[in-house]
């Protein structure tokens, strides 16, 4: 078997006297989407954050394409093809929506003038092309969605990092942006993303990886996953499985 | 802190360096209009201050890093330029071209320090502004600079001395000056390095993630502000063949560095000039008018900058867009 794309060997960090990652593993293959789901402070964006580049792990190691990368810092995670988007959306506020997503194709783009046509073609791509000249301000809670997700693909990343992407958009929002996610895996670009929206999750991911607590308590296809006793607990609480299952049983 | 949204995209070279060239041609009229020293010498002050706040605007304008202290970078001009002719008998111009240079390398070397620590916001401004009291104290003290009595330039007014008899000379030397800030800021526009420098103004994170070296664009910022306000210092201090250390690293010039650009228009390409113009036409203004009472000018600095802050934060360039009708973020598709 060849080499994944990402592997995430035994990672920790830790944050004063909290562990928000514990000994946490995954493998990344290239050319799918792969999951990671678990409940809230679970330490997913911190995993993000971990395989990104802004925060060092504690503990473990980091491999993108078989090469360890935990010494190196984001900008340098970006230029070998990584990218990430924010879970709480960081525009560049003051400046219009083109000049948003040509910073971003600046990395492969040094000429101004590429840059800014990499960028029509992003937004084209994201549904932004009509709001090319708006200020990023003014953009509403999908738009900025959007954005986040342009800027990062103007990247030319081989690894897209999406932290909640659907989170906050309503059911018809939700129903534009999954087949721009799916047409991105189409087009060669490995995902691995955080969602609640677990209707995406589960039509979207090949894998998925639950994290709880910062372990790393499940892996497999998403129908298995949400089954597993173990996540089913994670969510619900102790002893929820046994109890739902019991209620299936009576039911039954 | 966000500044305007800048020119529209593709804008041609025409349109990105016409305005400038007009500029330029219109100001370089203004010395045939008069002959009266006391009004060249206020216009070659303001254009002084002029480019002392294009230096500052590029770091903090367009960078978004406020530094309180760009008397550091002013003033090592300033002293460099003496100081070579004086004390190592160098060629007025070699001299000016390495205070430049020494500008920048101060500049460098301070952005390296505090940008390595990570200092950001207050911080950074209040290390700006050690660094220049340090300077002023150190200028101040030391016999090599001439200690409290400051150094002079030999007066010996031949044009390879740079030392022109006729004001308007350096006027027009300023404004040249002035103008290849102008059209250097403008090609930093429209370069990568200035989107990289933009972005870190706006969101020093997402900066990060998409692939900007925050560090290395940081560091180049500071670089290029203050080789220019260096500049302006040595021009100063071979305008005036003479210079202390309350005045080459004075606080003054500190103010007037970041006062200009708020008031003409932050991280804009004529920002500083406008301000320069407007303020030190108003300055004058008032001089003639309020006579010979003391501060008033000060007084109506202070003023003019809470009207400018509460009225205009895109400055004066801003009210003006802001006065035509929309706020002019898309001017052109
Ligand atoms: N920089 C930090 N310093 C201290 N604690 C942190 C830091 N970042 C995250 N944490 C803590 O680590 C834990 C994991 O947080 P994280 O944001 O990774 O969770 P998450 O799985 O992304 O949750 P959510 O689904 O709510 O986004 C939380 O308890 C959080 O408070
Ligand atoms: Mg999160």
């Amino acid at each position: 078997m060849s080499e994944p794309l990402l592997r995430v060997e035994a990672v920790s960090k830790r944050f004063g006297g909290l562990l928000a990652v514990d000994a946490a593993s995954l493998v990344v293959e290239a050319g799918g989407i792969t999951g990671l789901i678990g409940p809230n402070g679970a330490g997913k964006t911190t995993l993000f954050t971990l395989v990104s580049g802004f925060e060092k792990p504690t503990t473990g190691r980091i491999l993108f394409k078989g090469r360890d990368v935990g010494a190196l810092a984001p900008h340098e995670r970006a230029a070998l093809g990584v990218a990430r988007t924010f879970q709480i959306v960081q525009p560049f506020a003051g400046l219009s929506v083109r000049e948003n997503i040509a910073v971003g194709a600046h990395l492969r783009h040094p000429r101004r003038d590429d840059a800014l046509g990499k960028a029509e073609a992003v937004a084209e791509r994201v549904g932004l092309a009509d709001r090319l000249d708006a200020p990023a301000s003014g953009l509403t809670v999908v738009g900025r969605k959007r954005l986040e997700l342009a800027r990062a693909l103007a990247t030319e990343p081989e690894l897209l990092l999406l932290d909640e992407v659907l989170a906050g958009l309503n059911p018809s929002e939700v129903r534009d942006i999954v087949p721009i996610i799916r047409d991105l895996r189409h087009s060669g670009v490995t995902i691995l993303m955080v969602e609640h929206v677990m209707q995406a999750v589960m039509s979207l991911c090949d894998t998925v990886y639950v994290l709880a607590q910062g372990r790393m308590i499940a892996e497999g296809p998403p129908a298995a996953v949400t089954r597993d006793p173990a996540v089913i607990e994670a969510y619900l609480g102790h002893g929820a499985a046994a109890r739902l299952a019991a209620r299936e049983a009576a039911h039954g | 802190m966000t500044g305007p949204v800048n020119t529209s995209p593709r804008t041609s070279l025409l349109a990105a360096y016409g305005p400038i060239l007009a500029v330029a041609l219109v100001l370089a009229l203004l010395p045939l209009a008069t002959t009266a020293n006391t009004v060249l010498n206020a216009m070659v002050l303001a254009l002084l201050i002029a480019l002392a706040g294009q230096g500052w605007n590029i770091l903090g304008g367009y960078g978004g890093q406020f530094s309180f202290g760009h008397a550091v970078f002013f003033g090592t001009g300033a002293y460099a330029v003496a100081l070579l002719q004086s004390r190592l008998g160098l060629n007025a111009y070699l001299a000016f071209g390495a205070a430049v240079a020494i500008g920048a390398a101060v500049g460098a070397a301070i952005g390296f320090l505090s940008f390595r620590s990570g200092l950001r916001g207050s911080y950074f401004a209040l290390v700006t502004l050690a660094f220049a009291e340090v300077f002023r104290i150190v200028a101040n003290a030391s016999p090599w600079t001439g200690g409290a009595s400051g150094a002079l330039i030999k007066l010996d007014m031949r044009p390879e001395n740079f030392q022109f008899a006729s004001r308007a000379t350096f006027f027009w030397i300023a404004l040249a000056l002035v103008t290849a800030a102008l059209v250097a800021t403008r090609m930093m526009e429209r370069s990568r390095f200035g989107a990289y420098l933009v972005a870190i103004r706006e969101n020093e994170d997402a900066a990060k993630a998409l692939g900007v070296n925050t560090f290395r664009v940081k560091l180049q910022a500071i670089t290029a502000s203050a080789a220019v306000t260096a500049a302006a210092g040595a021009f100063y201090a071979q305008y005036f063949l003479f210079v202390d250390a309350n005045i080459a690293f004075g606080t003054w010039i500190s103010v007037e560095a970041l006062l200009v650009p708020i008031v003409g228009g932050l991280g804009t390409v004529f920002g500083p000039l406008i301000g320069a113009l407007a303020l030190h036409g108003l300055a004058e203004a008032t001089k003639a008018l309020a006579g010979r009472l003391p501060g008033a000018d000060l007084a109506l600095y202070g003023a003019l900058l809470v009207l400018a802050i509460a009225f205009a934060p895109n400055g004066v360039q801003g009210l003006f867009n802001r006065l035509k009708g929309g706020f002019s973020t898309r001017r052109a598709a």
